[in-house]
Order: C-alpha cells, then sequence, then structure tokens
C-alpha cells in the first residue's frame, strides 16, 4: 500500500530530475539546439501565423455581421426549381402586399419587418443634380432592422405609409451634397419626375470591411414610403424583417415559411415559391467553412512539423551516440533503463517544447506584423487559446514520437560495452 | 550455510559468448569467496577473464552457469531493475579513467548515484559532502573535473563509489591512469578505507599496486590458478618481502 502511494511520487521526481539535466544539456548545447529546434520553431511559428490570420479574418467578418445584424431575416420571391410553376408569369411568382397582412399575429418570432423595393433616380434640388441616387422604398420598421434611426425630423408616419404621401427621408451624404440646410426638414427635392418633401435625416450607413452592400463608392441615398412607390407601377419587392433574437432565427424561418405557404395557396408537397435566408444560419455556415478551413490550412502547415521531428531526432542520435560512456556510467552506478529511456524522451520533449515556445514568440511576431499590414483588413488578426495548447501539445508529441527511438537506443545499452566505447 | 560474514560467493560460475559459431569460456568454472572487510587484488593478462569475474562481481553482467551470492542474495536470477538497484545499493565501482560528467562539479558528480537511490532529495547534498570528506576533498567541491587533477579526479570517483555505503567497492585499474606519486596517494586511501571495515576487490595488473592488498587472486583462461595471502603469492610476496603486508 506504501510503494503504491509512493510510485507517482517516485515517477514525479524521475520527471523533474530529468527535466533539469535536459535544460542543463540542452544549456550545453546551446548552438546545436536552438539549430535542431529550427524546424519546430518555423513549423509552429507558421501554424499559428496561419491561424492566427484566419482567426482575425473571421473576427472581421463577424464583427461585420454583428454591426449588419444577426437577427436579419431576407425574404424573395423565386421561381422553384420544380413543379408547375417553375415557368409561371413573374405576375404569379411576384409577392402582393396583402400576403403580408398579419403576418406578426402568426410568427410570434418575428420582431418587425417591412417591405421593401429599390431604385435609382436623378435627384435635384435647386440648381443641382445628382445621378445615381439609390431610392429605396420603405416602411418605418426598417429604421430597427437597420440599426438607422432617424437623427432629424421624423420617421414615416402611418399617414404618410397608408396614404402613399410624397414624403421622404435622405441620407445626410445627400444633404450635404446638394447643400442643403443642416436641418432639411420641410425642403422639397424632386426625384427622377416627383416631388417630395423631405420630412427626415436618415443616419448614414455603417461601412463594412467585407460585406459589399450592393453600391460601390460614393452613393446617396433616398428613403420614400412603400406605397408611395408601389401604387406607381406595383412592381416586384422583398420583405425585410428580424427575429426577436438571433437565436429563434430558425423558429422565425419555420413561421414565415409556413405563413407565406398558406397565403400564397401552396399545396403540400409543392415547392416554395419563395425564399427565407436568415442571417444567423448563414453565420453558421460561414463558421463551419471558416473552421474547416483553419484546420486544412493549420494540417498543412503542420507538416513542417513533422519535418522539423526528424532532426530532433538525428540529433537525439547523436547525442545517445556521444555519451555513450556517460549512459554507461548511469547505468553502473544504478540507473535502470526506464530512468536512462526517461531522461533522453524527456530532453526530446523538452526541446521540441522549448522549439514550441519560440515559435509561439515568432508566430506572434509574425501575428502583429500581418496586423500590421495596411488594407488587407486582417488587423483584428489573434492567435487564439486553442492554437496555443495545440501548438504545445503537438509540440509534445512530436518530441515523443520521434524521441522515443533514440531513446530507446540509449536504455537499451549494454553498460559494460558502453563503459569501452570510445 | 552462510557464514554471516561472507559477502561474496561464487560456485561454479562460468560466462560463456558466443561468437559465431564459436563458444568462448570466459569464465570457466570460478568458486570464489570473499568475507566482509577483505582486500582482494585480482590479477591476470588481458583475456584471463579477470575483466569478466569484474563485471559479474559488480552485477553488469550476469552467469551463464553458476550461481553467484552477494550479502546472502542470489543475483544469478535477479531482472535487469533489481540488478540495478543492487549496482545502487551495494556496489561501489571505481574505473581507470574515472568516468566523471565533465559538466558537471565534483559535488554533483558524487550525488549521481543518489538520483537513481530512494533517498530524499534534501539528504543527498550531505551525503555527498561526506562522502568527499571521507576521501580528503573537503574544499574543491564546487570546481568541474577539467579544473582538478588527475588524484583528484580519482578521490571524486571513490567518493561517488562510497556514497551509498556500499557492500564492496570494485576497482579496476584504478591507478592506471595515474603517475606514481598520485598512485601511492590513492592506494594510500585506499589502505585506509580498508582500515576502516570497508570490503575491496582490485583488478589490477602491476605487482606493486596489488602488494596493498592482503590477498592476491591470480586468473588465466577464465580460471583461478591461484589464491593465496599477499605474502605467501611468489610475485608480490617474493620481491617485496612482505615489506608491505601490515
Amino acid at each position: 500500500m506504501k510503494v503504491l502511494l509512493l510510485l507517482p511520487l517516485l515517477f514525479v521526481r524521475l520527471i523533474l530530475q530529468s527535466m533539469r539535466l535536459a535544460l542543463t544539456q540542452i544549456w550545453a548545447n546551446k548552438v546545436r539546439s536552438i539549430l535542431t529546434t529550427l524546424g519546430i520553431i518555423i513549423g509552429v511559428a507558421s501554424v499559428t501565423a496561419v491561424i492566427a490570420a484566419l482567426s482575425g479574418l473571421k473576427a472581421k467578418i463577424m464583427s461585420d455581421i454583428e454591426t449588419f445584424g444577426t437577427n436579419r431575416i431576407f425574404i424573395w420571391p423565386r421561381w422553384p426549381e420544380t413543379g408547375p410553376k417553375k415557368h409561371a408569369s413573374w405576375r404569379v411568382i411576384r409577392f402582393m402586399p396583402e400576403q403580408f397582412e398579419g403576418l406578426l399575429d402568426h410568427c410570434p418570432s418575428v420582431a418587425c419587418f417591412s417591405k421593401v423595393s429599390g431604385d435609382s433616380d436623378t435627384v435635384r434640388y435647386g440648381e443641382r443634380a445628382i445621378e445615381g441616387v439609390r431610392v429605396n422604398a420603405i416602411e418605418s420598421a426598417w429604421h430597427r432592422i437597420e440599426s438607422r434611426p432617424v437623427t432629424i425630423g421624423r420617421p414615416f408616419s402611418f399617414v404618410d405609409e397608408s396614404q402613399g404621401r410624397m414624403v421622404c427621408l435622405i441620407d445626410p451624404g445627400l444633404r450635404d451634397k446638394l447643400h442643403m440646410n443642416k436641418d432639411p426638414v420641410g425642403d422639397f427635392i424632386t426625384v427622377g419626375s416627383y416631388t417630395y418633401r423631405v420630412v427626415g435625416v436618415v443616419e448614414l450607413q455603417p461601412s463594412f470591411s467585407f460585406i459589399q452592400t450592393g453600391q460601390r463608392g460614393e452613393s446617396y441615398e433616398v428613403f420614400v414610403p412603400f406605397k408611395t412607390l408601389y401604387n406607381r407601377d406595383e412592381s416586384w419587392f422583398q420583405v425585410m424583417a428580424a427575429s426577436k433574437s438571433p437565436e429563434v432565427s430558425d423558429e422565425a424561418k419555420a413561421e414565415l415559411t409556413f405563413f407565406l405557404r398558406q397565403r400564397r395557396n401552396l399545396k403540400p408537397g409543392e415547392p416554395d415559391t419563395f425564399q427565407v435566408l436568415t442571417i444567423e444560419s448563414e453565420v453558421r455556415t460561414f463558421n463551419q467553412i471558416a473552421t474547416r478551413f483553419t484546420l486544412v490550412a493549420g494540417g498543412i502547415v503542420g507538416i513542417s512539423l513533422l519535418v522539423g521531428g526528424i532532426g530532433i531526432m538525428n540529433i537525439m542520435l547523436v547525442s545517445v551516440s556521444e555519451r555513450t560512456r556517460e549512459i554507461g556510467l548511469r547505468k553502473a552506478v544504478g540507473a535502470r533503463n526506464s530512468a536512462i529511456l526517461t531522461q533522453f524522451l524527456v530532453e526530446a520533449v523538452v526541446l521540441c517544447c522549448m522549439g514550441g515556445l519560440f515559435g509561439l514568440l515568432l508566430g506572434q511576431g509574425l501575428t502583429g506584423i500581418i496586423a500590421s499590414i495596411p488594407k488587407v483588413n486582417l488587423d483584428k488578426a489573434y492567435i487564439p487559446a486553442w492554437a496555443v495548447a495545440m501548438s504545445f501539445g503537438f509540440s509534445a508529441m512530436v518530441g515523443i514520437f520521434f524521441g522515443m527511438f533514440p531513446a530507446i537506443k540509449a536504455a537499451r545499452l549494454d553498460p559494460i560495452e558502453a563503459l569501452r566505447h570510445e | 550455510m552462510t557464514e554471516p560474514n561472507i559477502v561474496i560467493r561464487l560456485h561454479e560460475v562460468r560466462r560463456i559468448y558466443k561468437v559465431g559459431a564459436e563458444r568462448i569460456h570466459a569464465l570457466d568454472g570460478v568458486d570464489l569467496e570473499i568475507r566482509a572487510n577483505e582486500y582482494v587484488a585480482v590479477m591476470g593478462h588481458s583475456g584471463s577473464g579477470k575483466s569478466t569475474l569484474m563485471n559479474l562481481l559488480g552485477c553488469l553482467d550476469r552467469a551463464t552457469e553458476g550461481r553467484y551470492e552477494l550479502d546472502g542474495h542470489d543475483a544469478t536470477k535477479m531482472s535487469g531493475g533489481a540488478l540495478a538497484r543492487i549496482r545502487n545499493e551495494k556496489i561501489g565501482f571505481v574505473f581507470q579513467s574515472f568516468e566523471l560528467l565533465p559538466r558537471f562539479n565534483a559535488l554533483k558528480n558524487v550525488e549521481l548515484p543518489l538520483i537513481y537511490s530512494r533517498k530524499a532529495v534534501w539528504s543527498r547534498r550531505e551525503l555527498a559532502r561526506k562522502a568527499l570528506e571521507r576521501v580528503g576533498l573537503g574544499e574543491r567541491i564546487k570546481h568541474r573535473p577539467n579544473q582538478l587533477s588527475g588524484g583528484e579526479k580519482q578521490r571524486i570517483a571513490i567518493a561517488r563509489a562510497l556514497i551509498n555505503n556500499p557492500s564492496i567497492l570494485l576497482a579496476d585499474e584504478p591507478t592506471g591512469n595515474l603517475d606514481t606519486k598520485t598512485s601511492e596517494e590513492i592506494l594510500g586511501l585506499f589502505d585506509r578505507l580498508h582500515a576502516e571495515g570497508q570490503t575491496i576487490i582490485m583488478v589490477t595488473h602491476e605487482a606493486d599496486v596489488a602488494r596493498h592488498a592482503k590477498r592476491i587472486i591470480r586468473m588465466r583462461d577464465g580460471r583461478i590458478i591461484s589464491d593465496l595471502p599477499v605474502h605467501l603469492d611468489p610475485a608480490t610476496g617474493a620481491t617485496a618481502g612482505g615489506g608491505h603486508s601490515s
């Protein structure tokens, strides 16, 4: 019983002693140790730098999506890929405003929605005219979904929307470009051939690093009530919605699909004539792809660790051969084979882990360099904790794997032969 | 049957090497008893089997046939681990070329066997210091081997051999790499250790060295050809006239 309690203690002591010996040995052969571990250092540095870059990319995109709103849902009409409606007229496929009446009562996971459509036209104010301004037809819920509140003036009222009044909101960029007052409320602008009264200013669109929002460069926006535009041509429109939280996105999608199938009189078995897309599910897909990509990239670069491991094995074999007499002596004074094995194995593992440590430091340096390169949008590059743990784990495994053969060789040496070795 | 003061007992011990199809009898039926506090010199030409005998006595090697008892334990059938423990606790080796680890200082070199024993870490330093004092090296304990003279190196090696209070001290040509004056110093140390009660077995081919022992065993072709007290041995006894026999 006492022996059973003692054994783990003795083992720990053996490991600690071996670590001390290993450090002495490594210190005694500084240059050689550094050159030997170079493979591991470079391997770990490149693995961590690649992972850091990918993590940075992911973090950046996720923060874009965060700004964009992870509870956002898009719904648009779409021709089914099968069934009789595959070649139906656009009049059959398009959404009708009445199909969305009572949506919030039937879809409890949906917080709000807005019918949207868009166009681009020339905007005039006094002498000035700007071409290619985006004209967005929206409903008041749009501000909440897009997180772009009205900063000056007021949003569209119930009357504006239900009567389709000739009012509009503009963005601050357009206001300044047209040289309007800081507070343009009450002024009139002409969009195409129609004149609108400005009722408010909408907050500027946030800028994203990666998400393309459909327009390039400088672009201005004017917003009109949905019905104002729809009354004119009853054209194609889409719907934007927000779920009550990102967690209920899937429920919201299911509710919306069920609701719309009913309203659009789709029979059971008939394919959907619309598409519901939740940002949350896109985020999940993106995350999966990013994780897989990181693992594959890490794995490929990890091969260099194996190459480093071969260097370790080589130098450990040299070390065993150099220290043959020492091994013989240690055995003569009572070292068991297992003690010799542990000593050389621990030395290989310590060597590899030190390589891993220096590799991590170098990787951290590389990450800093990557993050500081302008215009590549990787300023969020960082080495995640799991990559640090993985680097050490992998280094230790390489040490055990490639250190095993030299260590066994050392442990099996015959002490008499070893002491006779020149 | 075993008398309490018998440390080593060999009975019909053979050590046979197979080289190709040939069988070489390095030891060919050796019977030997050594008591506590004996001082024995083993002499013989190279190939006589004296090194094989030393390896066997030091538990670095196993007999092919026969029986070897050390301190009443049968070492013939012990496992590798058990032999390692015997070497650690009951045997102290002294080699011709000292075999000190160059990167360790004197104290660390002396402590080496304790690393493989179960003695507590904190007692090591003290034990090593005592062993060094016993061989007359109280001060230069922080020096590395390359900063020390041959005699000092051998003293450190002897201290290392003594640190676990071994049953036998096995010395293989301990003065082979030393000049005459230093050799005499080391042999003087052996004499003193013997006087303190240490059992010593020494391999040598020099009669002047062997003369320090109290019993001379001569070997040839794997057999003991003579086993006499030092003053009766033809070579040492006749030339020295028993002058060193006290």
